[in-house]
């Protein structure tokens, strides 16, 4: 067996490399502990500027509410809506509340009353949602008078509709539990995808690989000798993504782990077979390093790693559906939070084998012995 | 003079001719600006919802219709029974599950209010809050527009304004990151890479025994990046401002001093790589590690530097692009001008005196 | 009987013809000098006869399977040493011995005695568990051609095989060819050393990618009315007109 000889050759090289063992297992260590704590889009302790130009009891009993919420942290209380907008340009508040003359009597004279709420936009998320979060608590106030000044009196004609949330799979809104599993994924991407990019086209460099090319060593032969060392490797990387987010975020997926695994497995063949092909068609690993950091990039961006893919335009989803990462990372989700098992991700695991045959093949194709 | 020019030409033709990487550094900021302006959004949209009608009456279809009619959801399916939730959330089919319980309308004439459950699959919770918050509008909508005038409500309209970005768009925060991210690229691990492959192929050693002092022969390398970098800072700008319709909204030069502050700084760092690394695997491992990551993680390109814990923040103020960016967010989205950014400008002119200092310290080292 | 035969073999590069019309034979056992100034074709035509390279027209039959339509099987039968040293540097010996030999099929039982056999023949014992990066140049060189001809092939491709090394070592490496010869392997080589050539059963030389004289080295002195097969190859590699590069 040729393959027994190629497989032998490719882990001494790899085991004997000064960098590539430590970086095989100091990697996913230091991205998991530290990539969901940065990679953090929870929004919380708001900085608000407050302009209370009314100063009754009303305005000071909103801002209470305001500051009990949670969500805000009062950074300062400005004279006028210039020296708060001023705030937000320097970039010492988020949000500015502005509360005009006569709000508290208003709002007890004629029930209705205005406040202005200024978000520092720039990054949408925080703008959007911070935005939607002091208006919140600013209709929960208004609910507030509303009870005390007219009791609700029973039957009086169609009224309030009251929408009662119940937060499935991730109760307490942890942005790690939806984090942690996508990231592992992305950790398989990073370490099984350039590692082999990097591989063919280094072999190239030095020469070494005339030297395979003169034997009768089969195409598929030689490939497969350069994809099973990523795929235990990617097996052990995921292997520790798995403990650490058993140990760091106690996080243990409700599905199966062979589930888990079996995905794993899948999308390795696809992401290194990728990786292969790209090796294949660069003439130095630069070029490969390049080539492979720009559709690493975009598949992670494309994927609902970060940005959910609904809230894509359809093109740009329709794109999702060639993306090995997408299904992935939906499989790996769904197992983590949600107890899915193999029979629910049936047509992304479909998606997937078809991911990894396409890849693997365009791997072999594009090796040529000759020139 | 003359004998810089014509190093420094050739290192130009050096990278002309290698077409595919050529495309890759012009083409890379282009692709990602316009997936960021038009592939990404954080905007929620288009939620999946699926709709479980125990009440069948006026009232619930109107608000099913009204859900499905509103840009941010989606009816995908209706459920007949409890047990048919579980499964369509475990095959990701559906986002959210209303649920109106029989008798819905009646309990709504008759005891002035009525429930509904909406079942969230909060895997995402920045996107389950936003649309839970939004399908709750949706209801209250319809629960004021059946309120007889009679009954004045006690209300507080907040008047909300989105300073800079008021269609909440992902470009204007994320064009500032492609900046900060590319001028990296292109000036730190292209200029460590070719420097540690002339020094791999021996090239290198033929340059310095020419007449050229080192540094000069070291300069030449840098300045073909240099002008890539120009090229990609206008054209990001030009696609910016044109494509996305993000404008710059502060002064022009402002951006073009810090952005060349910046520039200079990649390559100080490019240079410094290359002192460091032995080899061009060496010298992508530790641009990529060491300087890649923690500027897409840490510097508030895709993640509020805020929301992370101290020790983290802490870091961030080390990473260079965190500047750049913060700089390039205030002149080119919040409009602001010179003195805005002074600060920012005193940081990065600092940290580029102190990289070209260590990297000309370790250079001479190198060749002693 | 032909080990090596083509007909016409060409190889074109755009406008430029690298190797024009190539005909010749090459017989089992036979020490074979492929000469020729830098840039006249030689490598591009030894890179076709070893398979790496695919002609552009005109057939090449390589112990006795058309390299066209049977490039693997060729393969099988063919040891190749490349101008630059390319054997893998972050392995030992042995462990370079180990690897071709099982490509190439040699019974896993059978690849330590070979190995052995094939250090004894280099004196090499003492180097067994060595990283072939810590070798030295002229070391290198034999360890890549006992590495072509570990499987025992039919024909072997040495390109430059001598390049930068010592006079001495030459003389040894050559000592290595004659030998391999003696065990029946047909040798195909390209050189720049003129004294090397002299060692040759035969020797042809290329000019502007076309072989200009083919013969035994007595023979090519006599016709050329030269003292040694420098001064042949010099009086031929005049008519050039292609620059060297």
């Amino acid at each position: 067996m040729i393959l027994r000889y190629l497989l032998e050759k490719e882990f001494k090289q790899i085991f004997r490399n000064r960098f590539l063992p430590r970086i095989i297992f100091a990697f996913p260590c230091v991205a998991l502990l530290v990539f969901p704590l940065a990679a953090n889009f929870e929004v919380r302790d708001i900085r608000l500027c407050l302009v209370d130009h009314d100063r009754s009891h009303a305005s000071s009993r909103l801002v209470r509410k305001i500051a009990a919420s949670g969500y805000f942290k009062l950074s300062r209380q400005a004279p006028d809506h210039r020296s708060a907008l001023s705030s937000v340009e320097s970039d010492e508040s988020d949000m500015v509340l502005q509360i005009p003359p006569g709000f508290g009597r208003d709002l007890v004279g004629t029930g209705t009353s205005r406040v202005t709420i200024s978000a520092n936009s720039v990054d949408g998320v925080k703008g959007g949602i911070g935005s939607a979060y002091l208006s919140g608590v600013v209709a929960g106030f208004a609910d507030e008078i509303r009870q005390e000044i007219h009791p609700e009196p029973a039957g009086a004609g169609p009224g309030r509709i009251e929408t009662v949330p119940r937060l499935r799979f991730n109760p307490h809104l942890r942005y790690e539990s939806m984090m942690v599993p996508a990231l592992m994924v992305m950790l398989l991407t990073m370490i099984c995808g350039f590692l082999p990019a990097l591989n063919i086209v280094s072999e190239k460099e030095k020469g070494t690989i005339e030297q395979i090319n003169v034997t009768p060593v089969g195409k598929s032969t030689f490939i497969l000798s350069k994809l099973l060392p990523y795929w235990l490797i990617g097996l052990l990387v995921m292997s520790i993504g798995l403990v650490i987010a058993r140990l760091v975020y106690g996080l243990v997926p409700l599905g199966s782990l062979g589930t888990i695994y079996l995905f794993a497995c899948l999308y390795i063949l696809a992401i290194s077979g990728f990786g292969l092909a790209i090796s294949n068609h660069s003439n130095t690993m630069q070029q490969a390093m390049f080539v492979m950091f720009f559709f690493v990039m975009v598949f992670n961006l494309m994927s609902g790693l970060f940005t959910p893919v609904s809230s894509m335009p359809e093109w740009a989803q329709a794109t999702t559906r060639i993306n090995p990462l997408s299904y992935f990372i939906e499989a790996m989700r769904c197992v983590y939070l949600k107890g899915s098992g193999f029979r629910d991700l049936q047509p992304q695991f479909l998606a997937l084998c078809a991911c990894a045959l396409v890849m693997n093949g365009w791997a072999v194709l594009s090796y040529r012995k000759t020139t | 003079m003359e004998r810089f020019l014509s190093f420094a030409k050739k290192e130009l033709l050096h990278i002309l001719r290698d077409k595919r990487t050529m495309l890759l550094l012009l083409g890379m900021p282009i692709a990602q600006i316009v997936l960021f302006g038009f592939a990404i959004s954080t905007e929620v949209g288009n939620t999946k919802v699926a709709i479980l009608d125990l009440a069948r009456d006026e009232a619930s279809r109107r608000i099913e219709r009204d859900l499905d009619a509103s840009r941010y959801f989606e009816v995908v399916a209706h459920l007949e029974d409890a047990a048919e939730v579980e499964p369509l959330f475990r095959r990701g089919k559906a986002s959210l599950v209303v649920v109106f319980q029989d008798g819905f309308r009646e309990s709504l004439l008759r005891d002035g209010s009525a429930e509904i459950q909406l079942i969230a699959d909060a895997t995402d919770p920045n996107t389950a809050t936003v649309f839970l918050q939004y399908a709750t509008s949706v209801a209250t909508a319809y629960a004021r527009e059946n309120q007889p005038p009679a009954a004045a409500p006690v209300g507080i309209v907040p008047q909300v304004r989105l300073l800079y970005n008021p269609q909440l768009k992902g470009a204007y925060n994320f064009v500032p990151g492609v900046l900060g991210m590319m001028m990296l690229l292109v000036c730190a691990m292209m200029t460590s890479i070719s420097i540690v492959r002339e020094r791999e192929t021996g090239t290198m050693e033929v340059l310095l025994v020419s007449p050229v002092r080192p540094i000069f022969v070291i300069l030449a390398k840098m300045a073909p990046y240099f002008l890539l970098s120009c090229v990609n800072l206008a054209t990001v700008l030009l696609v910016s401002v044109f494509v996305l319709d993000v404008p710059v909204a502060g002064s022009l030069p402002a951006l073009v001093l810090v952005s060349f502050v910046y520039i200079l700084l990649a390559l100080a760092l490019g240079l410094l790589i290359s002192t460091i690394a032995a080899t061009q695997v060496a010298a992508m491992l530790v641009s990529g590690m060491a300087f890649m990551l923690p500027v897409i993680l840490l510097s508030g390109m895709m993640f509020p530097v805020e929301s992370m814990p101290a020790a983290l923040q802490w870091i961030s103020n080390a990473i260079p692009a965190r500047w750049y960016i913060a700089a390039v967010k205030d002149v080119m989205i919040k409009g602001l001008g010179f003195q805005s950014v002074a600060k920012e400008l005193a940081i990065l002119s600092g940290m580029t005196v102190f990289f070209v200092a260590v990297a000309l310290k370790n250079f001479k080292t190198r060749l002693e | 009987m032909n080990v090596i035969e083509t007909e016409r073999l060409t190889k074109r590069f755009g406008d430029f013809v690298a190797v024009d019309r190539l005909d010749f034979q090459v017989a089992r056992g036979e020490i074979f000098g492929f000469l020729g100034a830098n840039g006249a074709g030689k490598t591009t035509a030894m890179r076709m006869l070893c398979g790496l390279s695919v002609p552009t027209s005109g057939t090449e039959r390589v112990a006795g399977f058309d390299i066209g339509r049977q490039t693997e099987s060729v393969k099988k039968s063919i040891g190749y040493m490349s101008q630059k040293f390319s054997l893998y540097d972050d392995l030992t010996v042995a462990e370079n011995f180990r690897l071709f030999g099982g490509i190439y099929g040699v019974p896993s039982r059978e690849i330590p005695s070979r190995t052995d056999e094939m250090l004894e023949l280099l004196d090499f014992r003492s180097e067994k568990n060595t990283f072939v990066k810590s070798l030295p140049l002229g070391w290198k060189q034999k360890l890549s051609f006992s590495i072509a001809i570990f499987h025992r092939p039919g024909v072997v491709f040495l390109d430059e095989p001598t390049g930068g090394v010592d006079p001495v070592s030459r003389r040894r490496f050559w000592e290595l060819i004659y030998e391999a010869s003696d065990r029946g392997i047909t040798v195909f080589a390209t050189t720049h050393y003129m004294d090397e050539a002299e060692y040759c059963h035969r020797a042809s030389i290329m000019v502007d990618g076309r072989i200009e004289a083919l013969d035994t080295p007595a023979r090519l002195k006599q016709a050329h009315g030269a003292a040694s097969m420098d001064e042949v190859f010099r009086n031929l590699a005049r008519k050039a007109t292609r620059r060297a590069d």
